[in-house]
């Protein structure tokens, strides 16, 4: 968004890089040289391969997970201290609504964890269940709604406690085409009336082309990123812009930059793309 | 949409649909079961009399009703006071029980040490055949006083309510708690928020049957002795009399008290959990 406060860095990540335990003395590398700065109001997607570590990248900005070296500063803190401000939203793949609690009940929720006054969390609750289109449903329970409905609470939800920072995991990808594409013109809608940053992780191309400004290209083991892709389309954007010839251009760019990660990857592993060893792939898919 | 077309349809259905409707819903549901269990009773009758069955191997269900009645204030063997005391040391089991296994499971699932320590003595208390220690029972807190009795019953109680209790507590998704983690919340938020909802459904599970198993505690542990003005007395007196029907009416209030204990159960699960797969409207 072309704010005055444009230019500012909200999330600096430098040096990162991630090992787990595999068993043993054994580590796996998911990530490895990570640097990359995210600026206020800007909407990033993280794009790669299964396994490229894309997710994990979202968990260490939102200190799910801690680095195992390199720095992240979040609003010019540490990440853990971030996280204690409650500097970030998270929105996951799966909705995550307590069975329990009504939609507005969910949306409650993180304003009840801050102790905000009940008056004024009632009120913000109705205003984020408007802004996602739910005001119809807020006596509902989360099993009456439809999947998309229920991402949309959550978004709700994430976007309660007016957070620097909404982190995204894949939050669309349980949903079929036709949904996904009416909930990314809905968070387009959200992110323009907000002004909240927005780091999201898809492997959807299109997906990412559509929403973002910039659109990080990442490639799998160990993951690294490869190319970051400026996406110049004109906003606000809507159905035509699916159709522009920038659009598809874009969608290339962003489909050859995956390519050429895939090339350039470790050698072992370009070599037997289709027979990848059982044990690796599993590992991979948990850092995915 | 059909998400939204079905979403639509529960709301009109749960909320707004007439009463009479409602009523003739629920007829429709429970009229089957009626009528078989009427059918079974008629088809009993019918073959004590036809078959000239004699009442010391079968009373007929009226028969059963009669003695009910004769005996329910007046008479050798007292139903109605037996039926009331049974009643009260099955509660009072299921309650004891239900509060020590709760504690007990909170304790396990907050602390690891105490996992440690209790969970292995809960393991072997559940493996002890509990109805072997009635008579322990008895002379421990006297034969004549309910409590004894009560205590056998909240033994039987305890286990599946703690187990099920700490696996609600602990079976909380992963996704949950990173949802929390973000929110940068303490344990006790998480406990409350989170844990305690998720357990609920669990609980109620285990005290439908612990419902059933206070019961059988206390019964049972009457079969060892104490005061007479007990269903477990009147049945192994009346038995031992050969007044068969005396028995079997003692039993039909003995099935009565379990099945309103378990009918209250259900009803405080109704209002306290109505989000739960279990009980939500069925879709028609």
């Amino acid at each position: 968004m072309s704010t005055t406060t444009a230019s500012e860095t909200v999330v600096r990540i430098s040096g990162v890089e991630k090992r787990f335990e595999a068993g043993g003395r054994s580590t796996t590398l998911a990530l490895t040289g990570i640097d990359l700065d995210i600026r206020r109001g800007e909407f990033v997607s993280l794009i790669g391969p299964s396994g490229c570590g894309k997710s994990t990248l979202l968990r260490l900005i939102g200190d799910l997970t801690p680095p195992s070296a390199g720095t992240i500063t979040v609003n010019g803190k540490p990440a853990p201290q971030a996280r204690l401000d409650r500097d970030y939203g998270m929105v996951f793949q799966a909705p995550v609504l307590f069975d329990w609690r009504t939609v507005e009940d969910n949306v409650l929720l993180p304003l009840e964890i801050l102790g905000r006054p009940k008056a004024e969390r009632v009120a913000r609750a109705r205003a984020m269940l408007e802004l996602v289109e739910l005001s119809a449903f807020t006596r509902h329970y989360p099993y009456q709604l439809s999947g998309g409905m229920q991402q949309r609470v959550a978004i709700a939800r994430a976007l309660a406690f007016e957070p620097a920072i909404l982190l995204m995991d894949e939050p669309f990808g349980a949903l079929d085409e036709m949904t996904r594409e009416r909930m990314n013109q809905e968070l387009l809608r959200i992110w323009e009336r907000t002004g909240t940053t927005i780091v999201f992780v898809t492997h959807s191309i299109p997906e990412a082309v559509f929403l973002s400004s910039r659109v990080v290209v990442m490639s799998a083991r160990p993951g690294r990123i490869t190319k970051i892709i400026e996406v110049d389309l004109p906003r606000p954007r809507g159905f035509e812009t699916r159709e522009l010839p920038r659009y598809f251009e874009l969608v290339t760019a962003v489909r050859e930059a995956l390519r050429a990660g895939e090339a350039n990857g470790v050698a072992p592993v370009a070599a037997s793309s289709t027979g990848r060893p059982s044990s690796d792939r599993l590992a991979a898919e948990g850092l995915g | 949409m059909a998400g939204a077309g079905s979403v639509l349809e529960v709301a009109q259905g749960g909320a707004s649909r007439p009463l009479r409707g409602r009523l003739a819903q629920r007829t429709r549901y429970y009229l089957p079961a009626v009528l078989v269990f009427g059918g079974v009773l008629g088809l009993w009758e019918l073959l004590v009399v036809a078959l000239d069955i004699r009442a010391f191997i079968l009373p007929a269900p009226s028969a059963i009703v009669t003695a009910l009645v004769d005996s329910w204030g007046a008479g050798r063997w007292l139903i109605g006071p037996a039926f009331a005391n049974t009643f009260v040391q099955a509660i009072g089991g299921l309650v004891v029980g239900t509060v020590v296994g709760v504690a007990a499971a909170f304790l396990t699932a907050r602390w690891t040490t105490a996992r440690d320590s209790i969970l292995p003595i809960a393991v072997a208390l559940n493996a002890v055949p509990i109805i072997a220690v009635a008579p322990l029972f008895n002379n421990w807190f006297g034969l004549t006083n309910p409590i004894s009795k009560m205590m056998v019953a909240a033994l039987l109680v305890f286990f599946p309510v703690m187990i099920n209790v700490t696996r609600g507590l602990s079976q909380v998704s992963p996704a949950s708690l990173e949802l929390m983690r973000s929110y940068a919340c303490s344990e006790w938020t998480i406990l409350r928020k989170l844990r305690i909802p998720n357990m609920l459904p669990f609980f109620f599970t285990a005290l439908k049957v612990a419902t059933t198993l206070s019961l059988i505690g206390a019964i049972v542990a009457q079969y060892f002795g104490g005061a007479s003005d007990v269903l477990g007395r009147v049945i192994v007196q009346s038995a031992s009399a050969l007044r068969f029907d005396v028995t079997w009416a003692a039993i039909v209030m003995a099935s009565i008290t379990g099945i309103i204990l378990y009918l209250g159960v259900v009803a405080v699960e109704r209002v306290v959990i109505p989000w739960h797969a279990s009980l939500r409207e069925p879709e028609v």
